[in-house]
């Protein structure tokens, strides 16, 4: 199926979607499995799972601490891809490969693009990949139906915006704050202006993500956007308690 | 050769090598930039300003010197320096510094931030957000915190915050990672002073460009102390910047042959060294913004690197000089911890002069060459930095028992406090 009608159909049903985020290997594959049980009960629609790598520029303390421990603890490319392919066969939400150009690149475009197609992911999110320099991994991944999921910033100019939109496919990903991922994202007017103007651009759905921790963050999400984007809020709480405390997490966002 | 004379549609690129591959959010603050550099670029009176602060403020231009004693005592070709060291906070990098602060004066930013290795990189940008009233944060690994204590104290003397980086090997190239993290966060009001002519795109071209200060006088002073030209130009290689500084003085004669000298650490082997292009550990990949030869494994991850000289202890190389490599333009050595300690205890003993573990490898290559030159060729050495900051790592490897002594009563002396 392909992403618009996937996501059309589970939009019938809710107000927002939910996308949550993994980093594979961390703390241990078999920890993951756990965590994505949790998610699927909880109803995500998607799963990012981060390829780990040892240069995590985009990413806040958590995430690098993950990717540092996954990258040390041995976590190879080639395992990622295994268990994206074991995921998305038990799971019912689709899974995309959210991590840093340089794993792609290593690959070769192409050997990257048809290991994902095979492994039953739906698309990739790479944030350290320009536009400018994306246009060949693009079009090879939209002619295998992976759909290369573009960001919008609020640092964008409008002009910027309407290229990115150009680009888009899937879905956006609208980053709601400058900064790394974790912290916290005041959802206030200024944000829900910027969320309204990336919707209004965007010929695709859009997720948000960055500091998307509460309740209230997916209810005010539900009036601005498409998707919302859980990430380093989830991990948190499985270092705080493992399942108990991640499905405390879901179940105070009245998803379980 | 104009290196800096892009193609259309591949701005920023040298060859296969460079480019600018950054997360979106700051896609905005490199187009100000850009433009910024254009428009200084341009102006000639910004060269003017820029010449006349280096002149005040740092004691340009530096000397090239003639080593005398070392060119007899090794019985080939003449060698000469240039005195880098002699710069205000006792390196190359304040170039790059000063020329950074008076773009980010013109950016209208309050606040620059600034990773290090040796420390001297962030010690220069202590110095220049206190002339110029910025603030100012330094990352710097917490490895390198530990072996450049006295660059720290520096640093924090002149106002600075120094953050020691826990992540990754804590060296250099985390330290930049800390970088973007806050670029990413504080862009609005903050100036990225990257310290080596490496990372996204203008960067490289950038931190050349106030670099080719070196390569710009020395061409004109050798002639003059020399007589001709150089044959053999040496110059260090952590990301590139003193090297691409002085070659570019070079890079249309074509009879001066150029050195690049990289961090042989132990030798050869995965994890051994810093040495990206002479030794064969390394590929391409795309990494803290930028194409170039990483030292990384085959998944893209980054290896450890291993060096004496913490400022060349870096993973990637500047990619205008990946590219001048690909073209036989410039040739590239690894010289290893135990060479850089030799050589740099000749030159002391010889000269008087103490370069920088950094430069000190560009001194080994040099001592190793120049016995097998004639007594007419000319060499010629950047001595990008002064060795007084590595008293501790040069300590420890010369193993000197009464500086062992000082540090046991020092310490003594502030246990009993
Ligand atoms: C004295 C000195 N020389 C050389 C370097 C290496 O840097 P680059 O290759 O950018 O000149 C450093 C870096 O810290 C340094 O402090």
């Amino acid at each position: 199926m392909a992403l618009n009608e996937y996501i059309a159909s589970r939009k019938q049903n809710k107000d927002l979607l939910l996308m949550t985020h993994v980093v594979c290997g961390y703390p241990s594959f078999d920890a993951n499995l756990k965590e994505l049980e949790i998610m699927a009960e909880a109803g995500v629609d998607f799963v990012e799972l981060q390829f780990p790598f040892s240069e995590p520029s985009a990413d806040g303390p958590l995430f690098v601490k993950a990717n540092q421990i996954a990258v040390e603890s041995g976590v190879t490319v080639e395992q990622c891809f295994e268990f994206m392919a074991k995921v998305s066969q038990r799971f019912d939400f689709k899974v995309l490969m959210m991590g840093y150009y340089n794993t792609v690149f290593k690959m070769g475009h192409e050997a990257f693009v048809d290991a994902l197609k095979a492994a039953g992911g739906c698309g990739f999110i790479v944030p350290d990949l320009p536009l400018e320099e994306a246009g060949a991994l693009h079009d090879y991944a939209k002619s295998q139906d992976i759909a290369p999921i573009v960001l919008m910033t609020p640092t964008n100019t409008d002009a910027r915006l309407q290229t990115i939109a150009k680009a888009a496919d899937g879905f956006v990903y609208v980053v709601a704050r400058r900064g790394v991922t974790g912290g916290k994202t005041e959802m206030d007017a200024e944000v829900g202006e910027f969320l309204d103007k990336c919707r209004d651009i965007s010929p695709v759905p859009t997720g948000v993500g960055f500091g998307v921790s509460a309740k209230e963050d997916l209810d005010f999400l539900a009036k601005h956007a498409d998707m919302g984007i859980i990430g380093t809020a989830a991990l948190k709480a499985w270092e705080e308690g493992e399942e108990k405390a991640l499905r405390d997490f879901f179940g105070s966002l009245g998803l379980l | 050769m104009d290196l800096f004379d892009f193609e259309p549609g591949r701005e920023g690129y040298y060859g296969e090598y460079g480019g600018c591959f950054l997360p979106e959010i700051l896609t905005t603050t490199i187009e100000e930039l850009k433009a910024a550099f254009q428009d200084i670029k341009h102006d000639p009176s910004f060269w003017q300003e820029f010449e006349q602060l280096m002149q005040s403020y740092s004691g340009r231009p530096t000397p090239v010197s003639h080593l005398a004693n070392l060119s007899a005592k090794l019985g080939g070709a003449q060698i000469y320096v240039k005195r880098e060291d002699l710069n205000h906070t006792g390196s190359h990098k304040i170039n790059n510094v000063m020329g950074q602060g008076l773009l980010c004066k013109r950016l209208g930013k309050k606040r620059v931030i600034a990773e290090t290795g040796a420390g001297q990189h962030g010690f220069a940008t202590a110095t220049m957000a206190a002339r110029f009233g910025f603030d100012c944060k330094i990352y710097m690994g917490a490895v390198d915190v530990a072996r450049q204590r006295p660059n720290v104290f520096w640093m924090e003397n002149l106002g600075a915050e120094v953050v020691a980086v826990q992540d990754g090997q804590q060296t250099l190239k985390d330290a930049i990672n800390e970088c973007l993290r806050d670029w990413v966060t504080n862009m609005h009001d903050t100036h990225y002073v990257l310290g080596t002519a490496a990372g996204p795109h203008p960067f490289p071209e950038m931190v050349s460009y106030f670099q080719s200060i070196i390569g710009r006088e020395a061409r004109g002073q050798i002639q003059k102390v020399a007589g001709k030209l150089p044959d053999r130009v040496f110059a260090c290689v952590g990301g590139g910047s003193n090297a691409m500084g002085l070659f570019q003085g070079f890079l249309d004669d074509q009879q001066v042959e150029l050195v690049g000298c990289e961090a042989g650490g132990l030798g050869p082997g995965e994890g051994n060294h810093a040495s990206r292009l002479a030794y064969k550990d390394a590929s391409v990949g795309v990494a803290q913004g930028f194409k170039t030869y990483f030292l990384q494994n085959k998944d893209g991850n980054m290896l450890h690197t291993k060096s004496v000289a913490a400022g060349l202890d870096y993973i990637g190389v500047n990619p205008a000089l990946v590219h001048l490599w690909e073209r036989e333009r410039v040739r590239f050595e690894a010289v290893t911890d135990a060479e850089v300690t030799e050589a740099l205890k000749l030159c002391m003993k010889t000269e008087g002069l103490i370069p920088a573990l950094e430069s000190s490898h560009a001194f080994a290559r040099a001592i190793e060459e120049a016995p097998k030159m004639s007594k007419d060729e000319v060499i010629l050495i950047n001595q990008s930095g002064r060795g007084d900051k590595d008293i501790f790592t040069v300590a420890d490897a010369l193993d000197d028992d009464h500086w062992k002594e000082f540090i046991k009563v020092k310490a003594e002396h502030y246990g009993a406090e």
